[in-house]
């Protein structure tokens, strides 16, 4: 049910663990979802200069996290919130339906954590990023089925 | 390890026995005769059909004519929740039946609750066990029937049926079991045990799939299932599904002879496997009782890490197993029997069931008791959960 892009992804996770001096941390999910994702982010001179991830969750939601900080990592700032689910799923050659909150999980993550960045450097707007990307926890559509196409 | 499989889901279903699948042969070319038809090359079918439901009988020590054949497990089990249901609404409209039921129970009784029927799903113990108290403050006068598992798939736990079936008796009310996973695992004497209908599935003891029977006392008033011709004593109409009933026959008189033995081998695999997690691996927790459960079924716990990824990890080992969590299962929730069990959100996300079953070796146990705690400590090493854990002490 997975692409072997996945699957790489999953059995030799990019970038896992934590950065000491991170100065953009973000955590979203929650365990009772099953999925939670903490991002850390390491940005000098507007650029993300390193990026690492703790994920507890499933096969997709390892590899969305993996991906997401391969995807980060060289962007500023500015081009790393333009990061979208969709682009972290098509990255990884597609997500079975059932798994597509793992990418939204993943872009998350990513916003999370610049918030964070930007808030410690003032530069932060008013809008707080506290959605816990869980499918149960509130209204919002999570999955975006509208952005993909099913693929069995 | 090469391409070695180490099959531990025994619980999902196990292979056919080559002495089965020899039985089931010569009904698919030579001796493919319709049971109803009056020359001899169907009177021969008629006849292994009958010897078949022999076998069946004489496993649950019922008598052949209260033996049915089915298309499955579920079929089996929708037919007693509804048949009786149906034919004994007159006398009232309440069902017992609990909160650990397979959803063929689970959701023929959720049908039933639309069609006006009123149904009590019994809680349970920690230990996933069903209480007699409890059960027999739920009886009321409208109460028809009790339906309770016999053993539960996910964490094994058996349920006192004998003593169930006693208070069924006591008050008039039938008792059916779904025996599914309990058949060919443990010892069934439907008239000692007070059962009056009984669920088996073939492929859960080294039968074919797409065949079962339900077992109905003498006396016991049910609906016809199936509509048509006079098979199953116009109970259950369809031609018969011939070389899968000689398959179930061949099968469950395999496993009545051999229960012993086997029994004692599945339970020496399942002790070594649970003591020696327990030992190796901290922060997990045994699901089921410890000791009334059926001999193959470990189910364990994790901590802080998330059952799906746990069998992607072990089936590129090339282990089968399963889990309870909410990614394995497809829906958001983790599974209904974790969550009776009274297990938070999270520890059941990180469940993993391993059964075993006739192929699988000391080797085997050796293996898993090897790689699963690796394997664990690698997830937990990416967990958030686990960091924060860690950074308590």
């Amino acid at each position: 049910m997975y692409s072997e892009k996945v699957m790489d992804h999953f059995s030799n996770p990019r970038n896992v663990g934590e950065i000491d001096d991170a100065n953009g941390v973000g955590q979203v999910g929650n365990a009772k979802c099953g999925d939670i994702m903490k991002m850390y982010l390491k940005i000098e001179d507007n650029i993300v200069v390193d990026a690492k991830f703790k994920t507890f969750g499933c096969g997709a939601a390892v590899a969305t996290s993996s991906m997401a900080t391969e995807l980060v990592k060289g962007k500023t700032v500015e081009e790393a919130m333009k990061i979208t689910n969709k682009a972290v799923a098509e990255a990884l050659d597609g997500l079975p339906p059932a798994k597509m909150h793992c990418s939204n999980l993943a872009e998350e993550a990513i916003a999370a954590a610049l918030e964070d960045y930007r808030r410690r450097n003032g530069l932060a707007s008013d809008e707080s990023v506290d959605c816990t990307g869980c499918c149960n926890s509130c209204g919002h559509s999570h999955g975006r089925e509208e952005d993909f196409e099913d693929e069995d | 390890m090469g391409n070695r499989i180490i099959y531990l889901d025994h619980a999902a279903t196990t292979y056919v026995k080559p002495e089965v699948f020899e039985a089931m042969k010569p009904y698919f070319t030579e001796h493919f005769g319709n049971a109803s038809s009056i020359y001899s090359l169907g009177r021969e079918s008629k006849k292994a059909i009958e010897e078949a439901r022999e076998k069946v009988a004489k496993a649950l020590k019922s008598e052949a004519r209260e033996i049915y054949f089915t298309g499955s497990g579920s079929e089996a089990d929708n037919w007693a929740v509804k048949g009786v249901a149906a034919a004994n609404r007159k006398k009232g409209n309440h069902i017992i039946t609990s909160a650990i039921e397979h959803p063929a129970i689970m959701n023929a009784c959720k049908y039933l609750e639309g069609e006006g029927f009123e149904v009590t799903y019994l809680p349970v113990d920690s230990d996933g066990a069903v209480s007699l108290e409890d059960l027999k403050k739920a009886i009321k006068d409208t109460t028809i029937l009790i339906s309770i598992m016999f053993a539960n798939n996910e964490i094994g736990t058996i349920q006192p049926i004998q003593e169930i079936g006693a208070i069924a008796r006591e008050k008039g009310i039938i008792f059916h079991t779904d025996a599914v996973q309990a058949v060919g695992n443990v010892d069934i004497d439907v008239n000692k045990l007070n059962i009056d209908l009984l669920s088996l599935s073939g492929h859960k003891f080294y039968g074919p799939k797409g065949v079962g029977a339900l077992y109905v006392k003498k006396g016991v008033r049910i609906t016809s299932f199936i509509h048509g011709g006079a098979q199953e004593r116009g109970k259950r109409a369809s031609t018969e599904n011939l070389p899968g009933i000689i398959g179930l026959g061949k099968a469950i008189e395999l496993a009545t002879e051999n229960m012993e033995a086997y029994n004692k081998k599945l339970l020496d695999l399942r002790e070594k496997t649970i003591e020696g997690l327990m030992a190796k691996v901290p922060y997990i927790r045994l699901n089921g009782h410890r000791s009334s459960r059926l001999p193959g079924n470990v189910n364990i716990s994790f901590q802080y890490i998330e059952g799906e990824s746990l069998l992607l990890m072990l089936d590129m080992l090339g282990v089968c197993g399963s889990s309870g969590s909410a990614c394995s299962s497809g829906s958001l929730d983790p599974s209904h029997v974790l969550m009776a069990i009274g297990l938070p959100h999270e520890i059941a996300h990180g469940s993993l069931r391993l059964t075993f079953g006739d192929v699988n070796t000391q080797e085997d146990v050796d293996f898993i008791l090897e790689e699963i705690p690796k394997i664990v400590s690698r997830l937990r090493d990416m967990s958030p959960l686990y960091e924060a854990v860690k950074n308590k002490k």
